[in-house]
């Protein structure tokens, strides 16, 4: 419960319509998308201005009452639960897309803005914004901000952190600073804009964003390879972009999960082969992306290929790229509880990665379905299944701990794109070191002296241990 | 159920609503739900009011919160529950396949019980709702009592055919036109007044009785035995599409008979959580079909239809009914289906005679037959538990000489949702009048759908906007028929 006085502020301030604090709201802001985390906020807030947020986050900050920023509550590290409780920041009417320059190709947009609509919006005017998190039907643009969000097109584009070019935030102080600019070159300082991407509601609230576009690729070709052995998919991946060749999309699904896909889908993927990858190819001449195309149909036909589909068509191609995008909440359909993890490797050691989770998910017995963003070395290695079942969630646990500790020892990251949340807390020091985590700390302290600003995430209580693999 | 024990339902507690709650809820279902989200862009009431509570994520958490013991079942969430309009745009969209239907229906059927014990407590206190939305349903109909009332009327449908004399009576007789000139109906609430005005006329004799038979042989090559589902609203008010569906199915090769014990499919109970009536009514038209000894059931009404193909998981625990009504639900098809499955209508003649000669260019088109452009407005029901959404569709495209224009956003619901607008009249306009704005955008003269409560939404929605000049909407039977029949 909210201190009466705090609550009666903000009743005053934003009325009942946008301040709740009745049971009905709390619940319904108590969870994300990840499973197997839940916690009821005190109260919910709908801001309409930036002046609001500050007002806010000063008062919140004198009484030392967390504030959790809220967009769609789609990720998946728990970065939208209030764990503290507090007071949870929705953004949704904050939603406004406030400029589009075709002259600097930029768009300034509120962080409440829907991410799929956003690229409709962008897309009629001949303009590409690339990143494309699977969430994007739901997910907002403040959201893939915080989150640090990517992609199927990370491989050739990058992802949100390569598109933000400027920020309005609000500190907890609630003194606003902005960040940036539609300027492509700015090295006024401690790059701030970079900083507070990713920086998942940590350290200030954002109220407005100036995003890079690109113009966007006349042409784009979609095609299907399947292979009976899966380290033929890991070695053309690899054979591809050592061949100079950056794929727009480059996406492995394991065969468990394109069982599921194609169950679910009914869109004829060959269900009997080891894995399959989604290849995509754009540019602004046809003849150059046919050529990438018969290239790489070339590559994976030397390393054993036994179908390669191309797209006939825009819906053909939408529909197999649909099959990947539906990847993980299709996996949800075959148990009550999916996990999702996104262990990141360089793309040199996708094959190992690979390899090293089935052994791992066989050693702990436990089901894992892989796929993800193979070009760019972003795996989802995904386990279905039962909350209820505490012995064996405790094997999952488990045999997460070892695939990070894998990811990690082949050069890779805990997490590629989902955010450490409360999740991938006591995995964060495995990856950026005791100094790192002080480091990282020292920032929050500048900016959140009083730690209201999303507590319990990124920074654990206590780390875990390391495991020891044998090898 | 009720209980036996009188007195326990005297003291009807929120401990016991809860229980009641734990116990019907699908706790499986629930936790199927991986709360990813993607059901929120299809939710017509979470895209009107943008609060988590009002979308099929929210609706779940909410009953999973009873069901965990971490919620009271209020009177808060009982308003939430009823402003879901229960179109289930949700559930081809749910990449976990989550039953929303079902579980909308178990809460439902449960507050029900409740409310009929309840009906003699004084009015709780309502809770508050800044949004305006749930505030209207503070005081709603007794649904049991209203159920009580009318049920014998759906139950027999010479008894519906009796009563719809009176609005018969009332529309020809001149008293419709005296009550509109003394402003008799003012007492009325804005929205009864606006259906009242739109109402079709009734027409008491039904289909079996203007087609003058229940059984109709094919014409020209047979292709198979249907039965007509005539509906019971259907067969008064829109007794002319009941005839135009059985020409068309004869047309088509099918014979059609029209089983005279059919009654109410039984949706208008369903929905608002009285399972036993429904039961009652699906057994009953079970009955009726499996004696007429057809092949397929034809529904022209995706609100009836939808309900019809889920009596086998009306019966699911019902072991004497549950194979025959399994049987049924295969049977039941849309009658664009039915039409669609005929070589009748591969090609059918340009309208314009004097078109047949000349080469078909779309210039020559332009010079000689004036063009109907008319959109479509899905049936919720129709297209997301029928499945069946392409049908019409695919119907409509082939017919000659006429601009199809998709309307944008025709898969949302139109605000109808059974009674839903007469119990939630402020969502539903909300929902309807952006509705018409889309519907303007496709600068159709025609909008067609493929249910009676779409097609009565969609004439409310052409009278909010003074639009009866230049805006029609149709059955797409009727208009189908028109086309093509001499």
């Amino acid at each position: 419960m909210l201190d009466s006085e705090v609550r009666q502020s903000l009743l005053q301030w934003l009325g009942q319509e946008r301040f709740r604090d009745d049971q009905e709201t709390l619940v319904t802001h108590s969870y994300d998308a990840t499973p197997m985390l839940q916690s009821l906020p005190d109260a919910v807030v709908y801001p309409e201005t930036t002046a609001e947020v500050q007002s806010i986050l000063r008062l919140a900050n004198e009484h030392r009452i967390p504030i959790v920023p809220r967009g769609a509550a789609s990720n998946l590290c728990g970065g939208t639960v209030p764990v503290q409780g507090g007071i949870v920041v929705a953004m949704s009417r904050m939603n406004k897309l406030l400029e589009l320059d075709t002259v600097n190709l930029t768009a300034t947009v509120q962080p409440g803005l829907n991410t799929k609509k956003f690229h409709q919006e962008v897309e009629r005017r001949g303009l590409f914004y690339p990143p494309d998190p699977s969430s994007m039907v739901i997910s907002t643009l403040g959201g893939n901000i915080m989150e640090g969000a990517g992609g199927l097109r990370g491989l050739k584009y990058g992802t949100t952190k390569d598109y933000v070019i400027g920020l309005e935030a609000v500190l907890p102080s609630g003194e606003m600073i902005r960040t940036g600019g539609k300027l492509y070159k700015d090295v006024a300082g401690y790059d701030l804009t970079k900083l507070l991407v990713g920086s998942e509601g940590t350290l200030a609230l954002i109220t407005e964003a100036t995003l890079k576009l690109l113009p966007a690729p006349g042409v784009r070709q979609t095609m299907l390879v399947a292979f009976a052995d899966i380290y033929g998919a890991a070695r053309s991946v690899s054979r591809i972009v050592g061949a100079r060749i950056i794929p727009a999309t480059l996406e492995i699904m394991d065969q468990a999960t394109i069982r599921v896909v194609e169950d679910y889908n009914h869109i004829g993927l060959p269900t009997d082969v080891q894995a399959i990858l989604l290849i995509e190819q754009d540019g602004q001449e046809l003849e150059h992306v046919k050529k990438d195309m018969n290239d790489i149909k070339n590559i994976c036909a030397a390393e054993g290929a036994t179908d390669i589909r191309m797209a006939q068509d825009e819906v053909e191609a939408e529909q197999l790229m649909m099959a990947r995008r539906s990847a993980l909440s299709t996996l949800a359909r075959i148990s009550p509880t999916t996990i999702l993890e996104d262990a990141t490797v360089p793309r040199s050691a996708i094959a190992d990665m690979i390899l090293a989770i089935n052994r791992i998910a066989e050693k702990y017995r436990v089901n894992i379905c892989t796929f993800g963003h193979a070009g760019d070395g972003n795996l989802h290695p995904t386990c279905t299944t039962d909350a209820r079942n505490e012995e064996e969630i405790h094997r999952v646990e488990e045999a997460f701990a070892e695939i990070f500790e894998e990811a990690i020892s082949l050069g890779g990251t805990i997490t590629g794109e989902h955010g450490v949340g409360t999740v991938k807390a006591p995995y964060l020091e495995w990856k950026v070191g005791n100094a790192g985590i002080d480091v990282m700390k020292g920032i929050k302290q500048v900016f959140d002296p009083a730690g209201i600003m999303n507590p319990g995430k990124i920074f654990a209580k206590s780390s875990r241990k390391r495991l020891v693999i044998s090898k | 159920m009720s209980s036996p024990n009188p007195k326990v339902e005297r003291v009807p507690s929120l401990l016991t609503l809860q229980q009641e709650l734990t116990k019907q809820l699908d706790y499986n279902e629930l936790m199927n739900c991986m709360r990813c989200g993607f059901c929120q862009p299809s939710c017509p009431t979470y895209q009107e009011t943008g609060i988590e509570a009002a979308s099929p994520r929210g609706r779940i958490a909410l009953m999973k919160a009873v069901a965990d013991g971490v919620m009271e079942p209020d009177e808060s969430f009982r308003q939430q529950i009823n402003l879901c309009l229960g179109c289930r745009a949700c559930e081809p969209v749910c990449p976990s396949d989550v039953k929303y239907g079902q579980l909308l229906e178990q809460t439902k059927s449960v507050l029900f019980e409740q409310q009929l014990r309840s009906a003699k407590k004084n009015e709780q206190n309502e809770a508050a709702d800044g949004s305006g939305y749930k505030s209207e349903s503070n005081r709603p109909p007794n649904m049991k009592r209203l159920h009580k009332l009318v049920k014998p009327a759906f139950k027999s449908h010479n008894r519906m055919l009796s009563l719809s004399v009176l609005l018969e009576k009332y529309q020809r007789s001149g008293l419709q036109r005296y009550a509109a000139k003394k402003k008799l109906l003012r007492f009325l609430p804005d929205h009864f007044q606006t259906l009242e005005r739109i109402l079709p006329q009734a027409d008491s004799q039904g289909v079996a009785k203007r087609v003058n038979a229940s059984f109709l042989p094919a014409k020209g090559e047979r292709i198979g035995t249907v039965g007509m589902f005539r509906g019971c609203i259907m067969d008064v008010l829109f007794t002319e599409t009941n005839v135009n569906t059985v020409n068309l199915l004869r047309e088509s090769g099918y014979d059609v008979v029209i089983p005279e014990a059919q009654g109410c499919c039984g949706a208008l109970f369903s929905h608002s959580g009285d399972l036993e009536t429904a039961r009652e009514f699906a057994k009953k038209n079970i009955q009726a079909f499996a004696e007429a000894k057809v092949d397929y059931i034809a529904s022209n009404a995706g609100g009836c239809g939808a309900m019809l193909i889920e009596y086998d998981y009306l019966l699911k625990d019902d072991a004497e009914w549950w194979a025959q009504a399994e049987h049924f639900s295969e049977q039941i098809k849309d009658i664009s289906e039915l039409l669609l499955r005929s070589e009748r209508w591969k090609s059918i003649e340009s309208i314009d005679e004097g078109l047949a000669d000349q080469e078909h260019t779309s210039q020559s088109r332009a010079n000689h037959a004036p063009q109907d452009t008319i959109t479509y407005q899905d049936s919720c029901h129709l297209r997301n538990v029928m499945k069946a959404g392409r049908g019409p569709r695919q119907l409509l495209r082939l017919l000659p000489d006429l601009n199809y224009v998709e309307l944008e956003g025709a898969e949302g619901c139109c605000g109808s949702a059974g009674i839903y607008n007469l119990l939630q009249p402020k969502m539903a306009n909300d929902i309807l009048d952006h509705k018409m704005g889309k519907v303007n955008e496709t600068g159709a003269s025609i909008i067609l759908t493929s249910n009676p409560g779409c097609l009565l939404q969609m004439k409310i929605g052409v009278e909010r906007e003074q639009a009866q000049d230049r805006l029609k909407v149709m059955h797409v039977v009727d208009y189908f028929a028109e086309k093509v029949m001499k």
